[in-house]
């Protein structure tokens, strides 16, 4: 079945194509079913190459297969090929599963939608980049699905294009992207060339793992660093997290799907599949924990003052990648994938949820319009709340496993350190507090909406909330797969994922680190065997202090928001400026505006006048025109005459002769 | 003496004879026609014979053998000229249907014509002697000679066929001087006896021996359109029927750079560094000119033809390299090149009418707007001369480019980018009339048929095709070319 893994991508790929060419030949109906079967089929190979693997010891889950030699020239040769590992595995299953059920959800929400078709073509070609970018082999296939995913986000972010908000949130999305797309190219160049100066000319991941020992320490160093530049453009990290909150102006399930679950993680996904290059470069670690620590604190202040209720979720989507970076950042990258897959469940769930609250309130996203919807809409309602105690990091959902795995190992990581511990446990209580505020806000008090809204507000189809009550069971069972060891677990999934990133915990990473994986890991598993009593309780009283945390955000919440409603009135009018700046986003967007959106255009209009226009424009139709002017000069030669070319083929000849019987004598 | 023919050597050369049978059947059903339906057969005649003939080349793949004394040799170099040979006969005879009936041209001797020249190709590519090359060399001509001018009743192009008869055969003149010059020095007609001669140590370079070879180059130089011996190829190729036009930019021309290759490379290549100048400033001087002339070219035919001149440049710039475990770029090249041209002026064709050719820029003005579908795929062609990805003729300009950079010669490379720039120029002219202009007058609607849409849809697949996935024909080049290794 692993022979397989190109069937993948493949059948979003034909879906992409089928209904691209044949799309508005069928009926509606059809288009859809079409989507979602494409991607449904791509999920079923993959659970069946995911069940074909755990028959197969661990060290043998890797399989790849070679379907095109793209460029053999000399010493150089690109093939382009698939890889399926555990880690590609686990990703494939959660994108292709969690886009299923976006799509079938779509079809329900996007009903009415005269570019129904449309929008389906582009979200297979979103999923089919995105299998590209996850199960490719090699860093060229990874950089086309990387730049696949984000074509196709600039697509479904300017889905409405008739609106200039949505088209221009579009372009911000694609340019930022661009950005960090220059770094990944960059890193990519990089280590093709430093490889290649050693006579290894190649970008497969299995190669370069072997060859990675002829770095030296500060290239490796600048190459993972412009990998992360990369993934801070995609995965939305300051300073480059700007466009991820503009981009809520695509259809709600173009936000879950690619703006929260699946897209925006390529970046960790990234760091995690070169993970033996990251071990090897302490200092980018360093500035990839610290800037993903960061980023979840400060989205999250963002998050208190955001009424528009995807707004506040892209804010939590940015704060949540921040906890993934964190995670790799400290060389515990299993967790980070963890937290990727746990929360490609609970904020899609968001997501689908805020969609289907906007399906009954009109359309509407203000939170101070709602209120009192527990009732109305209970499905959601029910789904919503546990999405919400999933991501406060509540015991018992997915979101407490991953995210404590991942505050345990900011911890107790040689990469970690005590203020990433507690910044990012600060954090959490955050994330309980303003995910709190908007669910009260929505579901609780007085229904605030005006009276003609009030009338319609109405329970989604069953096509909308079938996957809401799916992605609700992943939401909670999800987290059961990565049970720690001191709450008497086994850490299946870290177990799973070891092959390829090493083990995190003392005894599988002891039993299952690949040979060659860096040193820092198996240094660390010692570490760990070493004090395992007390560490056990330490991670205990960890764990416990993130869930009061995360308590007592849910209370201050719901003091203020469902006991006492005055309270936040108050607190704006105590704090004015602050709140007006937070509410503001820092004002970041307005500083990037003044500095390089408008540096750069006046730069570009001096640049255009002196330079362009002056010079080079000069210079290009100075010589434009004398090649035109011999260009006619030359024409002149062409007479028509015989005789003429006759003779300009006898002096022809004569330089020839003359030249070669001449010049060896000279 | 008795000469001794062993049968089974005509066993190899089943896709000769067939080529002969085939053109010979043509004139034949011509001559004893009863009704018109003949002229079906005949028009089936080309395309029969080359698929049979097609077939029977690739059972001679890998066969690598010396047949009829050394006087015809089947390896894997000729077999792939004589492939593109016949591929391009099949295109030019479904761009030619229509056409010439439209022009009201002799269809019997037009199609037998047609496959005789490709006949004189397929014997000039697989020959290592210097009387064999000769003979297939002189079998095209005769027969381009004639199709130039089957355009009877058309000023134009009678003295297309006339000039090209008269210069040609001053070029043939050339060509066999040098051959004698050569043979009178080493006594010798074989080009690898040649080589086996040159290298033993008992050869003394004489000025004879060198005149000989210059003069090869300039015999080659002609049918290859090669500046300084390029004079008579725009008008040539303007009066001539605008499918024999793209039979002689690409069939002729890939024959003659076949045996040109040949030749150098395998009996002259210890006089690298004695024409490897020479070829540098011919490549140079091809390319530049070609370019540049075609900059003030309002016809679009015409543009073409210095397009082709410039073609044979870049291609030039693979020989001046001289490297010969890297000649299969210039296979490659000419693979794509005739791919992409043959589409261009299969355009050109379908844009005409009787009596108006419609070749003027003008007429492609607004074309995009009317006839959506023309405009793209003339746009995939010229993008494709112009060397843009992912375009076949990007990867043809890439490989040769890339030759000469490992082949050290810099400022050949640089002046080869250069000169697609302003390549780009008069190509995207073109382009621009076809989306951005207001057209000027009406040309009506496209002469349309199955063979012309068959053959540029052949055409923009395999342009595609070679520019996206180049690997596979890379490596039949490569193979195909081990010979000089």
């Amino acid at each position: 079945m692993a022979d397989y893994i190109w069937l993948i991508p493949l059948f979003p790929a034909v879906g992409f194509i089928f209904n691209g060419l044949f799309g508005t030949k069928i009926s509606k109906g059809a288009v859809s079913w079409i989507a979602c079967l494409a991607v449904f089929l791509s999920f079923l190979t993959s659970v069946a190459i995911f069940f074909e693997f755990l028959q197969l010891p661990a060290d043998a889950r890797v399989f790849e297969i070679n379907v095109y030699s793209w460029i053999a020239s000399g010493e150089v040769s690109i093939p382009l090929g698939f890889r399926v590992d555990a880690l590609s595995l686990v990703m494939a299953m959660t994108v292709s599963g969690v886009a299923f059920l976006i799509h079938v959800y779509s079809i329900g929400y996007m009903e009415h939608d005269p570019g129904f078709k449309r929008f389906f073509v582009e979200l297979n070609l979103f999923v089919f980049m995105m299998l590209t970018l996850v199960t490719g082999n090699s860093l060229i296939m990874m950089f086309v699905g990387w730049e696949g995913v984000g074509l196709s986000s600039y697509l479904l972010i300017g889905f409405w294009y008739q609106k200039d908000s949505a088209s221009d949130a579009g372009k911000k999305a694609f340019i930022v992207n661009r950005i960090g797309d220059f770094g990944f190219l960059l890193g990519i160049f990089l280590l093709f060339f430093t490889l290649g100066s050693h006579g290894v000319w190649t970008l497969n991941f299995g190669e370069i793992h072997k060859s990675a020992h002829l770095l030296n320490g500060n290239m490796i160093n600048l190459i993972t660093f412009l990998f992360f530049v990369g993934a801070m453009g995609k995965s939305a990290q300051i300073p480059l997290y700007v466009w991820l909150p503009d981009a809520m102006e695509g259809p709600t399930p173009v936000s879950s799907l690619i703006h929260a679950a699946t897209m925006v993680t390529a970046g960790v996904y990234m760091i995690a599949r070169l993970n033996f290059l990251y071990s090897m470069a302490p200092t980018t670690m360093m500035v990839v924990a610290t800037i993903g620590v960061l980023t979840a604190f400060f989205a999250a202040t963002i998050g208190f003052a955001q009424y528009d209720i995807k707004k506040v979720l892209a804010y939590s989507t940015i704060s949540q990648l921040g906890y993934m970076f964190v995670a790799v950042g400290v060389g515990a990258y299993s967790a980070g994938i963890f937290h990727l897959m746990t929360h490609a469940f609970f904020k899609g769930l968001l997501f689908l949820g805020a969609g289907s609250i906007m399906h009954a309130m009109s359309g509407e996203l203000d939170m101070r319009l709602m209120g009192g919807l527990r009732k109305k809409i209970p499905v959601t309602y029910w789904t919503f709340f546990i999405a919400c105690l999933a991501i406060a990091g509540i015991p018992g959902f997915s979101g407490f496993f991953s995210k404590d795995e991942i505050l345990w190992k900011a911890f107790s990581s040689p990469h970690g350190h005590i203020m990433i511990w507690m910044l990012a446990a600060l954090t959490a209580g955050m994330t309980a507090f303003y995910m709190f505020r908007l669910f009260f806000g929505v579901f609780y008090g007085d229904c605030r909406a005006p009276e003609d809204v009030k009338h319609h507000i109405h329970e989604s189809p069953k096509v909308m909330t079938v996957p809401l009550m799916i992605l609700a069971f992943l939401a909670i069972a999800g987290g059961y797969l990565g049970i720690p060891h001191v709450l008497g677990g086994a850490n299946l999934f870290d177990q799973f994922l070891a092959p390829v990133l090493g083990g995190g915990h003392g005894h599988a990473a002891a039993a299952h680190a690949s040979a060659g994986f860096s040193m820092v890991s198996s240094a660390w598993a010692s570490t760990a065997e070493a004090g395992h009593g007390g560490e056990a309780a330490l991670e205990m009283t960890l764990m416990a202090a993130s869930v009061v945390t995360a308590l007592i955000g849910i209370s201050i919440a719901w003091l203020m928001y469902v006991k006492n409603t005055g309270m936040p009135g108050k607190f704006v009018a105590a704090f004015p400026g602050l709140f007006k700046v937070v509410n503001n986003k820092y004002y970041v967007d307005e500083f990037y505006d003044f500095v390089f959106v408008r540096g750069i255009m006046k730069a570009g209009g001096v640049l255009l006048k002196v330079v362009d226009i002056g010079i080079i424009e000069g210079i290009i139709n100075g010589v434009g025109a004398l090649l035109q002017w011999i260009g006619g000069g030359l024409r002149k030669f062409e007479t028509g005459f015989v005789q003429q070319y006759a003779f300009g083929m006898i002096l022809g000849a004569i330089i020839v002769v003359g030249y070669i019987v001449f010049a060896p004598l000279f | 003496m008795v000469v001794q023919i062993p049968e089974m050597d005509f066993g190899w050369i089943v896709p000769e004879i067939a080529m002969t049978v085939f053109a010979a059947v043509a004139l034949l059903l011509t001559l004893f026609r009863k009704k018109n339906s003949t002229w079906l057969f005949v028009e089936a005649m080309p395309l029969v014979g080359a698929i049979v003939a097609l077939y029977f080349t690739f059972q001679t793949w890998n066969g690598n053998i010396d047949i009829f004394n050394n006087l015809y040799t089947i390896d894997n170099f000729g077999v792939f000229f004589k492939g593109l040979s016949l591929v391009i006969l099949i295109l030019v005879t479904l761009l030619s249907y229509r056409y010439i009936d439209r022009e009201d041209m002799a269809r019997g001797e037009y199609y037998s014509l047609l496959m005789f020249g490709t006949l004189g190709m397929m014997i000039m590519v697989s020959s290592n002697n210097f009387i064999t090359i000769f003979i297939g060399l002189e079998v095209m001509s005769i027969s381009i000679y004639i199709l130039a001018g089957l355009m009877g009743g058309n000023a134009k192009s009678v003295e297309a066929s006339l000039k090209y008869f008269l210069l040609g055969a001053f070029a043939t003149a050339f060509l066999l001087y040098g051959i004698a010059l050569i043979y009178g020095t080493t006594g010798m007609l074989d080009i690898r006896e040649i080589a086996g001669y040159v290298n033993s140590g008992n050869f003394m370079v004489t000025p004879t021996f060198m005149a000989g070879l210059a003069l090869l180059i300039v015999g080659f130089g002609f049918k290859t359109a090669s500046v300084p011996f390029h004079m008579w190829t725009p008008d040539v190729y303007e009066g001539a029927p605008t499918s024999i036009t793209a039979y002689m930019a690409t069939g002729v021309k890939a024959a003659a750079f076949a045996a040109f290759l040949r030749v150098l490379f395998t009996a002259f290549h210890p006089f690298l560094s004695g024409w490897t100048y020479m070829l540098w400033i011919l490549a140079v001087a091809t390319m530049t000119l070609g370019n540049i002339t075609a900059l003030k070219q309002d016809d679009v035919k015409r543009m073409l033809a210095y397009s082709s001149i410039a073609h044979a440049g870049y291609i030039l710039i693979a020989l001046t390299v001289g490297d010969r475990t890297l000649s299969s770029t210039v296979l490659y090249y000419l693979l794509v090149y005739s791919f992409m041209t043959i589409g261009a002026f299969a355009v050109v064709i379908i844009l005409g009418r009787q009596g108006s050719p419609n070749t003027g820029i003008e007429s492609y003005a607004g074309l995009a707007g009317r006839h959506p579908v023309i405009a793209a795929v003339m746009a995939v062609f010229l993008f494709s001369m112009a060397g843009i990805p992912p375009l076949a003729g990007f990867m043809g300009k890439f490989y040769v480019l890339t030759d000469a950079i490992r082949g050290g010669y810099y400022w050949l490379a640089i002046i080869g980018v250069l000169n697609s720039v302003v390549a780009a120029y008069y190509y995207l002219r073109v382009v621009m009339y076809m989306y951005f202009k207001e057209p000027e007058a009406e040309i009506g609607a496209p002469d349309v048929s199955i063979g012309s849409t068959l053959a540029i849809a052949i055409s923009v697949v395999v342009v595609f095709y070679l520019g996206i996935f180049p690997r596979l024909f890379l490596m039949i080049a490569h193979t195909s070319s081990a010979i000089f290794m």
